[in-house]
């Protein structure tokens, strides 16, 4: 969680550099949108820590606390946002749009549309007889979106081995949540659909440990899908540059006010962990990130020409590019 | 090329174009367990379309599932089982349904390998029925071949006859890249929708691959090239015998895919006669006529003497059979195409 919030701080930093005095997306060492997820590290740690490499997470646009839990390599994963050709997509993906197969992770930034993939790796498992699981993240604004909702219903009847998590900050953009939807608890969509719902307080990481690992315990266990909402809070703007003149001053002190990361120190230091221990975790933490950041100016930006490149793994003839030599005459020309 | 194979097996057996396609499917089936078929109606139905006739029967539900109707959800359920290594195929029934599940499609599927710099591959077969020619109007006739030609990240294949069906399919489901497999309606054989008889053809009873990005002639002539492709390769076929009664020698060129595109068939051939005719049923702006000429035009402008583009106009495809007749290309437009280059 420490490095979680750490990376978006220094990120935050690192964007901001070179659009200074007028912001200018497209300039500086991390060009085009950013959409960091301070306030909401607690429903990346808390979920997958009860996962393993071989366990499938997508995530959404704002997936790097996700990422950094699921173990996704930190280094590479920098590069990728800073556009560099070491990057885990040479470059080509962006932070939106993060594939790590080591640790079976990828995010899209498409609203919602990481559930059906999460659906298929589930299928895959259960196809394969491996206790394997999937996770989809989602934000609260995505719970009105089809692909959700189809997947929930195709986990369901399938008794897929996937848990959705919505991280539900109040916002859609400027959008909030009661202006469009009428339902207060966005878990409760689960009735819909024959499926356990659950919502969860993430200010408290340790409940949020405990129901992911019931819910992850029950997709291991083959008995189904789940789906869990997590209240998180979005410390940040939507997006880097976001002004937020939609959002009231109260709400964002609020958000700021409310740190699961603060109440899980207290609950370490009540559990007797000594500042000293928290302090060198934090110390660690922030060593690699730095570590992350400073490696990955280093690396070196793509060549042009690689934009053409990368466009399938096998030849675009397919698996074969010859045509055996049969005589049809006797056909219909 | 290839061994010579048992010549006299291959001409005895004639398929139909969805048996062809089947047994290709069966076969890879059979070979790897980690191919799987998904779509609307294709466990007990077997197919709207006859896409599957038979493989329930031989694999059981688990492998020929029967989906809910939710596009976005199982296409997308094919996505993600492919980049965990499985090799789904996930049947659109008909290609007109792509609208509700397109960012699956075009955002996920497609784009995935490239986003990945490589390190994601999506192995799955994206089949959809296409075409119109029976009256099911403006939201069940399309074939959309150059929307799917058009967003990059999809390879695109177009079975004429049941010999490409089936070599087009091994190859599609053992390529680790997303295919699309669009088998026209009217070719596939079914009882209900009788099929001209050209698609029923010699098929060999051994798998073999057709390699994509290879277009075949499928006549020879001196004096104008048809490029075309699905139904309307049978139909250029048939303008052809025509045109030959009036002493114009037609060459028809058989695309078989979209992607990639075999430029240098086509090419080759417009050095020969000078006169480009394209042929197409799909809508004629910004479409699969318009990159064939542009394509030629870039490698061999000084070849074309004349050029001439027959598809559907920019209407949708009207329901009464006047009316779609009208608009969905025949012989007759393509015979007075052709005449018009000479």
């Amino acid at each position: 969680m420490v490095t979680a919030r750490h990376y978006e701080e220094r990120l935050q930093e690192e964007y901001l550099e070179g659009k200074q005095p007028a912001f200018d997306i497209s300039a500086g060492p991390i060009p085009g949108e950013l959409h960091l997820a301070a306030g909401q590290e607690a429903a990346g740690a808390g979920v997958c820590q009860h996962l393993r490499d071989d366990d499938t997470v997508t995530a959404p646009h704002r997936p790097h606390h996700v990422a950094i839990a699921k173990g996704v390599d930190l280094k590479r994963m920098t590069a990728e946002i800073f556009g560099r050709e070491t990057g885990l997509g040479k470059g080509k993906g962006g932070h939106m749009h993060l594939f790590d197969p080591e640790v079976n992770f990828a995010c899209s930034g498409i609203i919602a549309e990481g559930c059906p993939p999460a659906a298929g790796a589930a299928l895959a498992a259960k196809k394969r007889n491996t206790d394997s699981v999937a996770v989809a993240y989602l934000g609260e604004g995505a719970i009105d979106q089809g692909a959700f909702l189809e997947s929930l219903n195709f986990a369901a009847v399938r008794d897929l081995p996937v848990v959705f998590v919505i991280e539900d900050n109040d916002w859609a953009i400027s959008m909030p949540k009661e202006r469009v939807t009428d339902v207060e608890v966005g878990s409760d969509r689960a009735d819909g659909f024959d499926m356990p719902g659950r919502r969860v307080d993430a200010d408290d990481a340790v409940a949020v440990y405990d129901a992911a690992r019931e819910a992850v315990g029950r997709a291991r266990d083959r008995n189904g899908p789940t789906l869990l909402e997590l209240q998180v809070h979005r410390r940040m703007g939507h997006f880097m540059g976001d002004p937020e003149t939609y959002r009231p001053d109260e709400d964002q002190e609020a958000a700021a006010a409310r740190d699961s990361i603060e109440r899980l120190a207290e609950d370490l230091r009540a559990a007797g962990v000594d500042d000293a221990r928290l302090s060198d975790l934090r110390a660690d933490a922030e060593a690699r990130v730095e570590e992350a950041i400073e490696w990955a100016n280093e690396q070196p930006k793509p060549a042009p020409a690689a934009a053409h490149e990368d466009m399938w793994v096998n030849p675009g003839t397919g698996v074969t590019d010859s045509e055996p030599d049969f005589d049809l005459a006797g056909g219909d020309d | 090329m290839s061994e010579t194979v048992d010549r006299e097996r291959a001409i005895d057996r004639e398929l139909t174009m969805s048996r062809a396609m089947v047994e290709a499917i069966a076969t890879e089936m059979r070979d790897d367990e980690e191919v799987f078929y998904m779509g609307e109606d294709v466990a007990d139905y077997g197919g709207i379309f006859d896409s599957t006739q038979g493989l329930r029967e031989e694999f059981g539900y688990d492998r020929v599932m029967d989906v809910p109707i939710s596009e976005t959800a199982y296409l997308g359920a094919a996505v993600g089982a492919a980049q965990e290594g499985m090799r789904p195929i996930a049947e659109l029934m008909f290609v007109d349904f792509f609208g509700v599940a397109m960012d699956q499609i075009y955002n996920q599927m497609a784009k995935n390998t490239y986003m990945s710099g490589g390190n994601v591959s999506v192995p799955m077969v994206l089949t959809a029925a296409v075409g119109g020619t029976y009256n099911d109007a403006a939201q069940h006739s399309q074939t959309l071949y150059g929307t799917f030609a058009h967003v990059p990240g999809m390879k695109v294949v177009v079975p004429s006859t049941a010999y490409e069906a089936k070599g087009l399919m091994h190859n599609a489901i053992r390529d680790d890249d997303p295919v699309v497999y669009m088998f026209h309606k009217r070719l596939m054989g079914i009882g209900w929708l009788p099929a001209p008889d050209g698609p029923k053809t010699p098929v060999p009873e051994e798998a073999y691959t057709i390699p994509f990005g290879s277009a075949d002639v499928k006549r020879e002539g001196a004096d104008a090239t048809i490029v075309t492709l699905g139904l309307h390769v049978h139909r250029a076929l048939d303008a052809a015998e025509s045109l030959s009664e009036a002493g114009i020698d037609a060459e028809v060129i058989d695309l078989r895919s979209l992607v990639p595109l075999d430029t240098d068939t086509i090419v080759e051939s417009i050095e020969k006669t000078g006169a480009l005719v394209v042929v197409d049923e799909d809508y004629r702006s910004y479409g699969v006529t318009g990159e064939i000429v542009a394509s030629v035009a870039d490698e061999a402008l000084g070849a074309l003497d004349a050029v001439e583009r027959v598809a559907i106009p920019d209407v949708p495809i009207p329901y009464s059979r006047p009316l779609e007749n009208e608009v969905v290309p025949d012989a007759d437009d393509i015979e007075a195409a052709v005449t018009r280059t000479q």
